[in-house]
């Protein structure tokens, strides 16, 4: 069946799923909030990246404005300051519990699934007490929201009943008693608050998390957001203490520098609790299981690959030698100047050259003013049929896989977004 | 042998095809406008037009330039006629130092060459890979806010 | 710039080969503000200065000074002087700037003292050159001398070159100058185009990194990983059969490949660095311990300021405030070239002192310092003692190595990031209290640093002498005394305190190599004690513009106050939330520029990002020669110590500098500009000259911090104000 006649049947079916509105109530002034609370509600705020989408380039905190490009148009992260006519300043605790639960605003309108809902439900009542107290305390910001720009037939907001109705599980995280209590908080919060299943699990076309395939790789604004389970395409098996250290600072020597949509998500993971991070870790090295003889060599090998330099053939080598061997194939000794050998990145060895491309073309900044890794981008240095070339060489001298078939789609589709 | 363009003019050159760029303009077509600043694409001192886009050519090897319009600080005027950018740089005395300027002028010249009458922050957000230490920005700023406004 | 002149030749017997009309000075001319017996400026240290201002047979008109142009502007503004005083249009004047064979010694182009030391100098000059034209015009036209026109070069209608030509005097300037009444003045205190920015804006041979001489070859340096690293084994056989290596030099720890090309050098010495194994020694403390550290570390205390019954009272408020290892970080990295040719070394380089720099090199090379010459030619700009005479060094140990050939050398940027010496971190506790009528009653302060001077002069002073198979070693660090002071400079409040103490602990052990950093320690005294008025003025709950006011007593410090925060419109300024003014001020050194500074930012409480809005600036820099180019300086400080006070902090571990580019050490950068930058200068025709270079510094560093404090209610006092410190500070 066409997509769009399974669509418009659902939307026929569920038009008239919305709940009532909760009643309007001012948010608790700050002084009346137990600071502990707050404090709290500010370090699960950060393991939710809540600050990444609903906050513009250079704007104000959490007043809403960043675009969210998705293959069902642009979504604009809303204004969740407590200003009571633009923002949520007349949400109870309970509408703001509601539309973390179930996906409903406080007029009990759905909200699009572009609000990862599907895993805030699984929060708990005491954490969600903490996130209200500390959202709702921040400085009120007027600023009306941005009405999001989406293709038909998704800006019909009544189908998200259907969405919902065949891809949402509501329900409260139900702990593993066979496992660790670390194990279990890590689960809780990967599956949960951290939404990472959002950008790295696959999703089918209507948006629906492919639940047999979780973890299996995803899409994230035109990045692939790798597979974290046994699929894992790093070239070296990551160790819980190697994510921990990724996910605080956006860098590990052997894996990876976060970029793209992750680097957001590393930024605020430095403002969480230690422990909680560390019990990400431990949860997502267990995702992954304990790597395999074969992938015990084969990360052997790219590590002795990333110290040697690379083989020169072709013009995608010559591009490589001339535009990328100076900071990647020397290492550039420990310090702020070292580059990722790239025998160690995932961007060679991921199913999509997307990844690749955005870096390659895009290059890598730290965020404005805070010290890390910086990287130029080559968009306009380098023409097209370079891109193909040095695209062509990387995956095979780096990532050893088959040549990717997306390359000219990929590229012409960056192309166009940077326009 | 690699044949480039360089402000108009095919340039002969016998070097490594990995060579960057910039060590070719200085060291061999002895030209001064691009600076060695970081080598890393990180600071913009460096930066020429490559087919009217700003280029960082301290990261740019000449194999990938065949073809390619070159344009340096030197092929948008001379001390005795100097190009519009450079003409509001001087109105503005928008340099101390002036190490990081002929980048800044470059990178002035791609964004005016697309985008003819840019708004502040426009300017702001296309100037962001070039770094100047003597605090000179504010003058830059008005420079190519001055350009614009130029025939 | 001609680079012929590589031989190198005596400034005497240039000035006798010259011939024509030359100045000397013998006598102290009449100048404000100097001292009987003392000379002013420059001519203090060269009293037999022999030539400042020569006029040809051929009409030119040369100008030498012992300063060098650092982006500054000063070319323009010494030669505004000296136009003014002698009567013909700036473009006739040629300077010739910092060159150990053709000008005086004016030791370092530092501490703002230019426009007193050289401009004073050459103002008196001009006057004098002048009268003798007149004199020698008097008697060939038989004409009184005072009955003369004099006019664009010509007196009654005769050229300068002609009255010179076939005289070969050489006269001694007189105690007085026939100074040209301010009231008339064509030249100064009028915005002249800097005279060197169409060549930088067009590609011109301008910096020493573009210098080209004929059969110049290429060099770079293997630096060590850190501070002591040792080479235990470095096979160079396979580098020296790379494409264009002309040779590898090693002695000892110091290892440089010379090659025909640049790229070509780059290539070795990446090559040499894959080879190279080194042991690494030096253990570098706890970067996050700094502060805890200094103060335990051996130092030389000094009670620097002593007024009335300091410390008796309680010592109601106190606050401690810190500041990192900060860069020069400049945007080229240093360079030289060098050539030893007939026994005798030539370096061009962009140190800030070629005098000092020639005594380092001759003792390093252990050659006659008469067998030396350096010439300075502009690099990027410094902002301090960096790299510059390391880079030159650099070059004379090579160009040693390859007799005849011209050799370049430019460092790369993880050696300049890597490798310059830091401003030092300090540490700084302030105390103090209010009296009942709203004065401060008591003010203590006492500041730890390292030294801020480790500049040649001696050759322990140049990182590559450490490397040699016979090193060299830094001697002991020596305060810089005050009025000026080092890591002290502005640490006693110019304002009046009923009681005050300051004292000054010099710390003598240096764990990371460090030395002068525009402003030295005014810049963290100034952040440090003007946050602390701004504590003080809380308590007396008054504003903090005229609580300041009401200590201050110099009415040109009340002037650039009151200008600044009127021109700011600081008492009809509305608060809003998230959003805050601050305000201060210093005189810097407490006797050069005054400078006042109010400052609006915006704060996001949840990212801890400063956004700055409007910054108002008011300067006093004494007579003003060129007002632009004040207003450039103060414009340019005040960005870059925005810079140094919301991003940069030196980062190192245990054995290694780690932040060694500009992805690890962020600067400023164009989205995080204020809003707008102003700049109001007051001018004092007729008093002496008092710099610029280093006045916005301190000030606009507390200025920040102050509004931060005032939009926030939350004080920031350790340096620098990243988004994550200040969100930290801020709490949820």
């Amino acid at each position: 069946m066409p997509r769009f006649a399974v669509i418009a049947s659902l939307a026929a079916v569920c038009a008239a799923c919305a709940s009532d509105p909760v009643a309007p109530d001012a948010v608790p002034a700050k002084a009346s909030v137990d600071p502990a609370l707050i404090a709290r509600g500010a370090e699960l705020a950060a393991i939710g990246n809540c600050q990444a989408c609903h906050t513009a380039e250079g704007g104000r905190s959490f007043a809403g404005g960043r675009p969210l490009e998705t293959p069902f148009g642009t979504f604009y992260g809303t204004n969740i300051t407590p200003d009571p006519d633009t923002g949520i300043g007349r949400w109870s605790e309970d509408a703001f519990k509601r539309a973390l639960r179930e996906g409903v605003d406080r007029e009990g309108r759905h909200l699009y699934p572009a609000f990862p809902y599907e895993y805030y439900t699984r929060l708990t009542d005491e954490d969600i007490r903490a996130l209200y107290a500390y959202i709702a305390t921040r400085e009120p910001v007027r600023e009306p929201n941005r009405p999001h720009e989406l293709h038909a037939p998704f800006n019909m907001r009544a189908l998200v009943g259907s969405w919902k109705a065949l891809y949402f599980e509501r329900g409260v995280f139900q702990p593993d008693p066979a496992r660790s209590a670390q194990w279990n908080r890590g689960a809780y919060l990967v599956n949960g608050l951290g939404h990472c299943g959002a950008c790295h699990t696959p999703r089918n076309f209507l948006g629906g998390e492919k639940k047999e395939e979780l973890f299996n790789g995803g899409v994230a604004e035109g990045w692939h957001g790798p597979a974290l389970n046994a699929r894992s395409p790093a070239p070296v098996p990551w160790t819980a203490e190697q994510l921990f250290k990724y996910l605080r600072s956006g860098l590990d020597d052997v894996h990876a520098i976060a970029a793209g949509p992750m680097e957001p998500v590393v930024r605020n993971l430095a403002r969480a609790p230690e422990e909680d991070v560390r019990a990400m870790a431990t949860y997502l090295e267990a995702l992954a299981g304990p790597p395999s003889a074969e992938r015990r060599k084969k990360a052997d090998a790219a590590l002795a690959q990333a110290t040697s330099a690379a083989r020169a053939n072709g013009g995608g080598a010559e591009v490589y030698a001339g535009t990328c061997a100076v900071c990647h194939d020397r290492g550039r000794e420990a310090g702020s100047g070292g580059a990722l050998p790239l025998a160690l990145g995932t961007a060679m060895t991921i199913p999509t050259s997307s990844n690749l491309l955005r870096i390659t073309l895009e290059g890598i900044a730290p965020p404005e003013g805070e010290p890390g890794r910086a990287m130029p981008g080559f968009a306009d240095a380098l023409t097209d049929g370079q891109v193909k070339d040095l695209a062509a060489y990387i995956r095979s001298e780096f990532g050893g896989a088959a040549a990717w078939s997306d390359v000219a789609d990929e590229l012409k589709k960056i192309r166009e977004e940077r326009k | 042998m690699i044949s480039l363009n360089v402000n108009g003019k095919a340039e002969e050159l016998d070097a490594d095809p990995a060579t960057p760029l910039l060590y070719v303009l200085r060291d061999q077509l002895r030209l001064n406008g691009a600076k060695f600043g970081c080598g890393l694409g990180q600071c913009g001192a460096c930066t020429v037009l490559v087919d009217g886009r700003a280029v960082f050519s301290c990261v740019t090897p000449i194999s990938t330039l065949a073809g390619r319009r070159i344009t340096t600080l030197e092929g948008l005027g001379t001390p005795d006629k100097p190009g519009r950018v450079q003409r509001a740089f001087i109105a503005e005395q928008a340099a101390q130092c002036g190490y990081c300027i002929p980048g800044m002028i470059m990178q002035a010249q791609a964004l005016l060459e697309r985008t003819p009458h840019p708004s502040a922050a426009e300017i702001r957000k296309h100037m962001s890979g070039n770094l100047c230490r003597c605090g000179t920005h504010m003058r830059i700023l008005r420079a190519v806010e001055r350009a614009s406004r130029e025939p | 710039m001609n680079p012929r002149g590589a031989r190198p030749m005596n400034r005497r017997s240039f000035i006798a080969r010259s011939g024509a009309l030359v100045v000397s000075f013998s006598l102290l001319p009449h100048l404000a503000g100097a001292q009987a017996g003392k000379l002013p400026g420059s001519l203090n240290n060269e009293p037999m200065l022999d030539a400042w201002i020569r006029v040809g047979a051929d009409g030119r008109i040369t100008v030498f000074t012992g300063k060098a142009e650092l982006g500054q502007g000063i070319k323009t503004a010494l030669i505004q002087v000296a136009a003014e005083e002698l009567l013909v249009e700036p473009s006739r004047i040629e300077l010739v700037t910092a060159d150990t064979a053709r000008t005086p010694d004016e030791q370092y182009t530092a501490g703002s003292q230019s426009m007193q030391e050289s401009g004073t100098a050459i103002l008196h000059a001009a006057a004098q050159t002048r009268a003798l034209l007149a004199d020698l015009a008097a008697k060939r036209l038989g004409v009184p001398a005072e009955r003369l026109t004099i006019r664009d070069g010509t007196v009654n209608g005769v050229a300068y070159g002609e009255l010179v030509a076939g005289q070969a005097l050489h006269v001694r300037a007189q105690p007085q100058s026939p100074l040209r009444d301010p009231a008339v003045r064509t030249v100064m205190g009028k915005p002249l185009a800097r005279v060197d920015i169409p060549a930088k804006l067009t590609g011109q041979v301008i910096y020493v990194q573009d210098l080209r001489l004929p059969g110049m070859v290429h060099a770079r340096v293997l630096r060590p990983p850190g501070y002591g690293a040792r080479l235990r084994a470095l096979d160079t056989a396979a580098v020296t059969s790379m494409p264009g290596v002309v040779k590898v030099v090693r002695d000892g720890n110091f290892v440089a490949v010379v090659a025909e090309r640049e790229f070509q050098a780059i290539a070795a010495m990446r090559a040499l660095a894959k080879a190279a194994q080194w042991d690494e020694r030096t253990k570098l403390p706890d970067s996050k311990q700094i502060h805890e550290l200094l103060p335990t570390l051996p130092s030389q205390n000094t009670v620097i300021h002593d007024n009335g019954k300091s410390g008796t009272g309680p010592g109601l408020i106190e606050a401690d405030y810190r500041r990192p290892y900060q860069m020069h970080a400049s945007i080229g990295p240093s360079c030289a070239v060098g050539l030893y040719r007939d026994e005798t070394l030539t370096l061009w380089t962009h140190s800030q002192g070629v005098y000092p720099l020639r005594g380092a090199i001759a003792e390093m090379t252990v050659m006659p310092k008469e067998r030396v010459r350096c010439i300075h030619m502009e690099g990027a700009g410094c902002y301090g003692h960096n790299a510059a005479d390391d880079a030159a060094a650099d070059a004379a140990l090579v160009a040693r190595a390859l007799p005849g050939r011209p050799v370049r050398v430019q460092w790369m940027r993880e050696d300049e990031h890597g490798w310059e010496p830091y401003g030092p971190a300090m540490l700084s506790k302030a105390r103090g209290h209010v009296s009942a009528e709203g004065k401060v009653e008591d003010f203590q302060y006492e500041v730890w640093s390292n030294t801020h001077s480790t500049r040649p002069g001696p050759a322990g002073y140049l990182a590559p002498a450490w490397h040699l198979e016979k090193p060299f070693t830094p001697p002991p660090p020596r305060a810089i005394p005050q009025p000026t002071g080092g890591g002290d400079r502005n640490a006693i409040p110019l304002y009046k305190f009923a009681n005050s103490r300051v004292v000054h602990h010099f710390v003598t052990e240096m764990p990371l190599r460090v030395s002068a950093l525009r402003a030295l320690g005014a810049y963290m005294n100034i952040f440090s004690i003007e946050s602390f008025m701004d504590e003080l003025a809380a308590a007396a709950h008054a504003d903090p513009v005229e609580f300041r006011l009401r200590h201050l007593e110099d009415p040109r410090a009340q002037a650039v106050v009151r200008t600044a925060a009127e021109r700011f419109g600081w008492p009809a300024w509305k608060k809003q939330p998230g959003r805050g003014r601050g305000f201060a001020f210093a005189r810097y050194k407490n006797l050069a520029a005054y400078t006042a500074i109010a400052c609006e930012v915006d704060v996001d409480r949840d990212s801890g990002r400063v956004r700055v809005g409007r910054v108002v600036a008011a300067n006093d820099s004494g007579d003003i020669v060129n007002p632009d180019g004040i207003v450039n300086q103060i414009e340019g400080g005040i960005v870059q110590s925005l810079s140094w006070t919301l991003h940069e902090a030196v980062s190192f571990d245990r054995t290694r500098i780690t932040s060694r580019d500009w992805g690890g050490y962020p600067i400023l950068r164009f989205p995080d500009l204020p809003e707008s930058v102003e700049v109001h200068l007051i001018n004092r025709p007729g008093q002496p000259f008092l710099g610029t270079g280093e006045a916005a510094q301190g000030p606009t560093a507390a200025a920040l911090a102050n509004a931060i404090a005032d939009a926030t209610g939350t004080r920031m006092r350790e340096l620098p104000f990243t988004a994550a410190r200040v969100r930290q500070a801020l709490g949820a």
